[in-house]
């Protein structure tokens, strides 16, 4: 039982941002009928907003030290970022939660990059082939995982929890299954609250705002909404930005659990692609349910009882892959498709 | 009619085998002429023939298809391993398997079409990229890569050479076998891997040409231009893109073996997703749906690849010595990180501005120009004439500006 409960709790991390990735990738797909490629790239470049204002905020002043010496002689050097030194206190506890400030900072910056995207790439590629649109945000993708290759290295960037979040709590304790049976990081607790809020955050704001209506009803005719004198054009342009900072975020709060790196992001991507598939496309409560069903799959199949069961070989990293294809040849159109989207 | 395309091909196939054949030649003034390209622009240019017979005839794209190129590799270090060290048992092995790893992928994969198409065999290609990589690790020898080595039975020929590798050769003729010539103060060098690989570049290219041709290839071609009309005339398209799927993955498994031939190394890398993007890219660089183009295209990509990657920083720093210091600084900062082992980031800014600007590849560009230039020819001799074609474009006003910039072309 302990077990059980501890790998569903495992799965519900990556699950979270398999969703929320699947989530922003529907948001495009449904509003302008484009396959984004490089969506795993914003994935990526959001992890990197952490890294850039971590970087930013520990810049720091070399001094040398007037009474202490290191073993060699020499006055030994004292690194004071310039926060600390502007606000003491406050300052460190700044650094010290820099993915919350990260938030603040990827938001601006990723809606941004995603209205940019759109007007300036995508938009002209909505009369030519859908395999005109796959290779071109394909050689997006390439491009900008490259261009955060030449500036941060190839190497992974650790990122640091909050103090505070750093450790694991006792989950089985609190639900009263016995001490240290399920101990879980709190980390992942509070990236899969974090997800469930931007999920409900997106969905409301679909169902329950103005906006959100319009482009529903966009989503649904596109043209009969042009035609009553609604600028639907630029509101897909939104929803395109919300995608990218949807995901953006999904990248900064995961920052803490993997360690950004430059592939990171297509990585996550293909995997989100056989989520989609698998919710069924087009379907924004598919992308979740999948996310989370898949993110949660594939943790127990990495556990040491499947792994004995199946001979030693792990098939964690391949088992979304087998459930993919038995939910194609079964049912066609994933979980929650619909008939007629993407069928030509 | 169907004597005189049946005249052009047998042209063109004349033309391509000379200079294929030539190639040693023909590439040694562009400081391409060594054995180690000319076998990848070979193997490359059998791997974009067998995609586009998929892509350009059907207009499925794949975006897996490197995952048989790795299959096909594994197959044939496994055959040099277990058999011997001659090629054809490996090649056919090789194209054997990765035809029925095509099968299983193309039964599934083309249950959809279009971009759910694209995306089940991405996710196909990385799963065969995760399982060469970790979880079929006793197969695949994981990341290292597999490589022959002094155990390996080697039922047919052990005894041959024993203590040592042999190189894996046809019959005696090893592949790295080189024939130096000096002419005209280029260094020739006649490979004998390069010359198997082009002779079975030669018989790909005729096959992949008789499959255009032929009635098969005008129902691949139906099938782009409107599936579902082709199924209300009653014809069940899946089994012909299927098999279609096959025999362009037995082509990038024959090209994988080649590879192996070359160079007896296989590894998971090959079946990266950058990979499989390579060879889309290549063949609708050269012209996706053209006969010429694929080939076309994975030269100059493999080309380039091997030009770009291989300048580093100090090359670039000498190309800009002739400058003052602060602007040969700022010009170098600006190219290096396209060059060397940045070179990932120019293919995919060669691959965005294709994509824009020229669908069409190389091919159509040719063609384009090649109207043009028509166009511009005609204009010039006569003038007023009367009944010019209606595809003449450009308005009258327009014509007589054009003969003056001809840098325009």
């Amino acid at each position: 039982m302990d077990a059980i409960i501890l790998q569903i709790l495992n799965g519900l991390d990556k699950g979270s941002a398999y969703a929320l990735i699947a989530l922003g990738l529907t948001l495009i797909f449904g509003t302008l009928g484009v396959v984004n490629f490089a969506h795993g790239a914003l994935f990526m470049i959001g992890a990197f907003c952490t890294v850039i204002l971590n970087k930013l905020l520990s810049l720091e002043m070399v001094t040398k030290s007037a009474t202490e010496t290191t073993p060699w002689g020499t006055p030994v050097e004292v690194h004071t970022p310039y926060v600390v030194m502007w606000f003491g206190k406050v300052g460190e506890t700044m650094i010290d939660y820099s993915v919350f400030w990260s938030i603040l900072f990827a938001i601006p910056v990723m809606l941004i990059i995603g209205i940019a995207m759109e007007r300036g790439l995508i938009k002209f590629f909505y009369k030519r082939p859908h395999a005109d649109q796959i290779l071109v945000t394909f050689g997006l993708a390439i491009v900008l995982q490259e261009i955060i290759k030449q500036i941060f290295g190839a190497n992974p960037i650790p990122q640091p929890a909050p103090d505070a979040f750093v450790g694991s709590i006792d989950i089985g304790a609190l639900i009263g299954l016995g001490a240290n049976t399920v101990v879980y990081p709190i980390w992942r607790l509070v990236y899969f609250l974090f997800a469930a809020v931007i999920i409900a955050g997106v969905f409301a704001f679909l169902r329950f705002t103005t906006f959100g209506m319009v482009v529903r009803a966009g989503m649904a005719d596109r043209e009969t909404v042009g035609l009553l004198g609604i600028n639907i054009d630029r509101r897909f342009t939104a929803m395109f930005g919300l995608a990218a900072v949807v995901t953006g975020l999904a990248g900064v709060m995961y920052t803490p659990i993997l360690s950004p790196n430059y592939h990171m992001g297509m990585d996550f991507l293909v995997l989100c692609f056989v989520v989609v598939v698998v919710g069924g496309m087009g379907s924004l409560a598919g992308a979740v349910a999948a996310g989370f069903l898949l993110g949660v799959l594939q943790s127990f199949a990495s556990m040491p009882e499947v792994k004995e069961f199946l001979f030693g070989f792990s098939i964690d990293q391949v088992i979304i892959y087998l459930v993919a294809v038995v939910i194609l040849l079964t049912r066609p159109r994933g979980l929650m498709g619909r008939k007629g989207i993407m069928e030509t | 009619m169907l004597k005189t395309t049946d005249n052009k091909d047998r042209l063109m196939m004349i033309v391509f085998t000379v200079a294929v054949l030539a190639a040693p030649v023909i590439l040694a003034p562009f400081g391409a002429g060594y054995p180690d390209l000319m076998q990848r622009f070979a193997i490359y240019g059998i791997f974009a023939i067998g995609f586009n017979l998929l892509f350009g005839l059907t207009g499925y794209l794949s975006f897996g298809h490197a995952a048989f190129l790795g299959v096909g590799s594994y197959a044939a270090v496994w055959m040099l391993k277990l058999l011997s060290v001659n090629i054809i048992p490996a090649i056919i092995f090789a194209v054997v398997i990765s035809g029925l790893f095509a099968l299983l992928i193309g039964y599934v994969s083309l249950r959809r079409s279009g971009i759910y198409f694209a995306i089940l065999t991405l996710a196909f290609a990385q799963m065969s990229y995760n399982l060469a990589y970790s979880v079929l690790t006793p197969i695949t020898n994981g990341e290292t890569g597999l490589q022959m080595d002094l155990g390996d039975p080697r039922i047919l020929d052990a005894a041959t050479a024993p203590g040592q590798l042999p190189p894996p050769s046809l019959f005696g003729l090893e592949m790295g076998d080189t024939h130096y010539l000096s002419f005209m103060g280029l260094d020739l060098q006649f490979n004998v891997g390069f010359y198997v690989c082009a002779a079975i570049l030669i018989l790909m290219f005729y096959i992949s040409l008789r499959i255009f041709r032929s009635p098969f290839g005008m129902l691949l071609r139906a099938i782009k231009s409107n599936q579902t009309r082709l199924n209300f005339t009653g014809v069940h398209t899946r089994p012909y893109a299927l098999v279609v799927f096959v025999i362009s993955g037995m082509y990038a498994g024959l090209a994988g073996a080649l590879l192996v031939c070359m160079d007896p190394l296989a590894g998971p890398e090959r079946m990266q997703w950058t990979a499989s993007g390579e060879v889309v890219l290549m063949t609708i660089m050269g012209g996706a749906g053209t006969l010429i183009g694929p080939v076309l295209g994975a030269c100059i990509i493999k080309y380039f690849e091997n030009i770009f990657s291989r300048v580093n920083d100090v090359i670039v720093g000498n190309w800009f010595s002739g400058l003052p210091d602060s602007v040969g600084d700022f010009l170098s900062a600006i190219v290096s990180p396209f060059l060397g082992s940045g070179w990932q980031m120019s293919l995919g800014l060669i691959f965005m501005l294709v994509i824009i600007f020229l669908p069409g590849g190389l091919m159509e560009g040719v063609t384009r120009l090649l109207g043009w230039l028509g166009r511009l020819f005609r204009s010039r001799n006569n003038d007023d004439d009367a009944d010019a074609p209606q595809s003449r474009k450009p308005p009258p006003d327009q014509r007589s500006s054009r003969p003056a910039s001809p840098k325009e072309s």
